[in-house]
């Protein structure tokens, strides 16, 4: 694996954002201002922080990430192309007929863990993985990406409860804290603050991050686990749609595609290399504009 | 039947040590002897029927034989999107098992009454559902879970028919076992409640009526062959199950006879007929009340039969 630097990082967060504008503008399919929320702790994530390797996708030492979050699924699918588990191209069938990339995030692909989509149950999930793994004496990590929506699932809490009663230190819970949830922000639905009390209260370890900041999120994954014996939360402070500006901490951009003249604005707001889109996907994004 | 699945997962629990109990705070005085002899392949989990699944469903993906236990309704409709996303579509080695099938809990009241269960979890793909009839298919059916590989969902009854095995007989999955000969009519039950169709089986032979009695471990999938055999010599075909009749072990029979072209000479379903088990009770006061005891299945193949004895020919 490459040494991770600040500058790798946000390479790989900028094609992680480019290829997601191509995917659901191509695939007509939404969520993106969800992608671009977590899309830097994805980067980090898979720039050094998790032991995973392309060509052993089920090698028993990986680290493992459960995308809770699983709208973000086009974000998961560029990092996981980004690092070579299945070719760039696939990317660009995301959300059509005949595809693997489902719009939510599907097992069936190389590197993915499990399908999520239905909110509140990857915790769950993350926390039979780190058990089985603590209980095998196993060194790898589990890493459980949530959004803050998800917070309002009942059972979101009760995996909560769990983790740090079996001292299940393997496991990282990290909330992409972007405060606005489907159709509203956090704070008119349900608020979740004091949010960073409400993990410690329930046995959790927790520190508090700017979810954008490359090298601030690699410092605290270096730390993990926070404390021994205990489950690590790291919030990640974010901003919905975070890297266009007209998407910037907009409820409309959690269900609407980015199309025409919105796609072309937006691409030029992001940073990173051309995304290597063939001459036919680039075609049919021109039909669709 | 829960103390013969808690005995043979007591029995097997050291030649499998990936195997594991989850139960969500149930189980007090049966698990105390499994906890304390293999205190790493169980867990309480608490009163938090989502997070056992998911959990379950976690443990499995990294090689585990999980099997989760709770009551009634809790380990199924309480978190049936989990075993439908986390399980099932996962293809997850997770066996949901749930102790109080039907009406067993009786005067608890309808909330403890597993009486849909049947149904929603044999529509879910991938799943294998097992309702034992008796003491030796809970026995069988848990020894076969334990060794087979994928989702499935285990239904315990309080109640157990009287033991049905015969010498030497080795249990088969999927298939339906022949519990009465008979050749006028056959009655094919699920689980303990196959009981009261033996009983009245016995009862009409006294009075020169054979019924055939069909034991039916596995719900899903479905024995056609056996069925269709029934259908074909005895032409009567009466379900029998402590379960709604919609979607059931009746509905199931339905489904696959229509599809076969095999249409008995006439088909009744007993079981709970759009209505919730409000009255109170026993599961054995409940089962008249409710008309799916040995007397009215009686009843119903007096009926048919007498019916069909007045058709002119």
């Amino acid at each position: 694996m490459s040494v991770a630097t600040v500058e790798s990082t946000r390479a790989l967060a900028g094609r992680i954002r480019r290829h997601a504008l191509r995917m659901t503008s191509l695939g007509g399919s939404s969520h993106i201002g969800a992608v671009f929320s977590c899309a830097d702790l994805l980067a980090v994530l898979y720039d050094g922080v998790m032991k995973v390797n392309a060509r052993r996708p089920r090698d028993p030492e990986r680290d493992r990430l459960v995308l809770s979050k699983g709208h973000a699924g086009a974000g998961l699918y560029a990092a996981l192309a980004e690092r070579g588990f299945f070719p760039l191209e696939q990317l660009w069938t995301h959300y059509q007929d005949g595809s693997e990339l489902s719009g939510h995030v599907s097992h069936e692909l190389p590197g993915v863990e499990v399908s999520t989509g239905a909110l509140g149950h990857g915790l769950s999930i993350a926390a039979g993985m780190a058990l089985a793994g603590k209980l095998a004496g196993a060194e790898h990590r589990v890493f459980c990406l949530l959004s803050d929506g998800e917070c309002d699932e009942g059972s979101m809490w009760e995996a909560a409860l769990f983790a740090p009663q079996h001292r299940l230190s393997n496991l990282v819970a990290i909330v992409d804290y972007n405060r606005i949830q489907g159709i509203a922000p956090v704070a008119d639905v349900l608020e979740l603050e004091p949010f960073a009390d409400k993990w410690r209260a329930f046995g959790w370890a927790v520190r508090e991050v700017d979810g954008h900041d490359h090298a601030a999120i690699h410092e605290a994954c270096r730390a993990l686990p926070f404390e021994t014996e205990k489950p690590s939360c790291l919030i990640a402070h974010t901003t919905k749609g975070k890297g266009v500006s007209f998407m910037e901490n907009s409820v409309l951009w959690h269900y609407r595609t980015p199309r025409g003249a919105e796609f072309d604005a937006a691409l030029e707001e992001l940073e990173g290399p051309e995304a290597a889109c063939g001459p036919g996907e680039l075609q049919k994004l021109g039909a669709r504009r | 039947m829960r103390e013969a699945f808690v005995a043979v997962l007591t029995e097997l629990a050291p030649s499998h040590p990936e195997m594991m109990l989850l139960t969500g705070d149930l189980g007090f005085g049966v698990l105390n002897d499994f906890a304390a002899r293999f205190p790493r392949q169980l867990v309480n989990v608490g009163v938090a029927e989502q997070n056992m699944t998911g959990l379950a469903a976690g443990l499995a993906l990294e090689g585990r034989t999980v099997f989760t236990y709770s009551i009634g309704n809790f380990p199924t409709l309480r978190c049936l999107e989990q075993i439908r996303n986390d399980i099932c579509y996962h293809k997850a080695n997770v066996k949901v098992v749930s102790v109080g099938g039907g009406m067993s809990y009786g005067p608890v009241g309808m909330s403890h009454h597993a009486t849909e269960d049947l149904a929603i979890l044999r529509s879910l793909a991938g799943i294998e559902v097992y309702a034992p009839t008796d003491l030796w298919e809970a026995a069988e059916a848990t020894r076969h879970l334990i060794e087979s590989r994928g989702p499935a969902y285990l239904r315990l009854d309080k109640s157990a028919a009287p033991l049905t095995e015969h010498a030497g007989e080795r249990f088969e999955p999927g298939r339906i076992r022949v519990v009465r000969e008979g050749s006028d009519v056959t009655l094919v039950a699920t689980g303990g409640i196959a009981g009261e169709a033996i009983k009245a089986a016995d009862a009409l032979a006294g009075q020169g009526i054979f019924c055939r009695v069909l034991s039916v471990c596995t719900v899903k999938p479905l024995d056609i062959e056996t069925l269709a055999r029934a259908a074909t010599e005895t032409g009567g075909i009466v379900s029998i199950e402590e379960h709604t009749v919609e979607g059931g072990l009746g509905g199931a029979i339905a489904e696959s006879l229509m599809e076969a072209g095999i249409a008995p000479e006439f088909f009744v379903r007993v079981g709970l007929r759009n209505t919730f088990s409000s009255v109170v009770g026993t599961q054995r006061y409940l089962r008249g009340v409710y008309q799916m005891d040995a007397a009215a299945i009686m009843k119903v193949v007096v009926k048919k039969l007498g019916a069909k004895a007045e058709v002119p020919a």
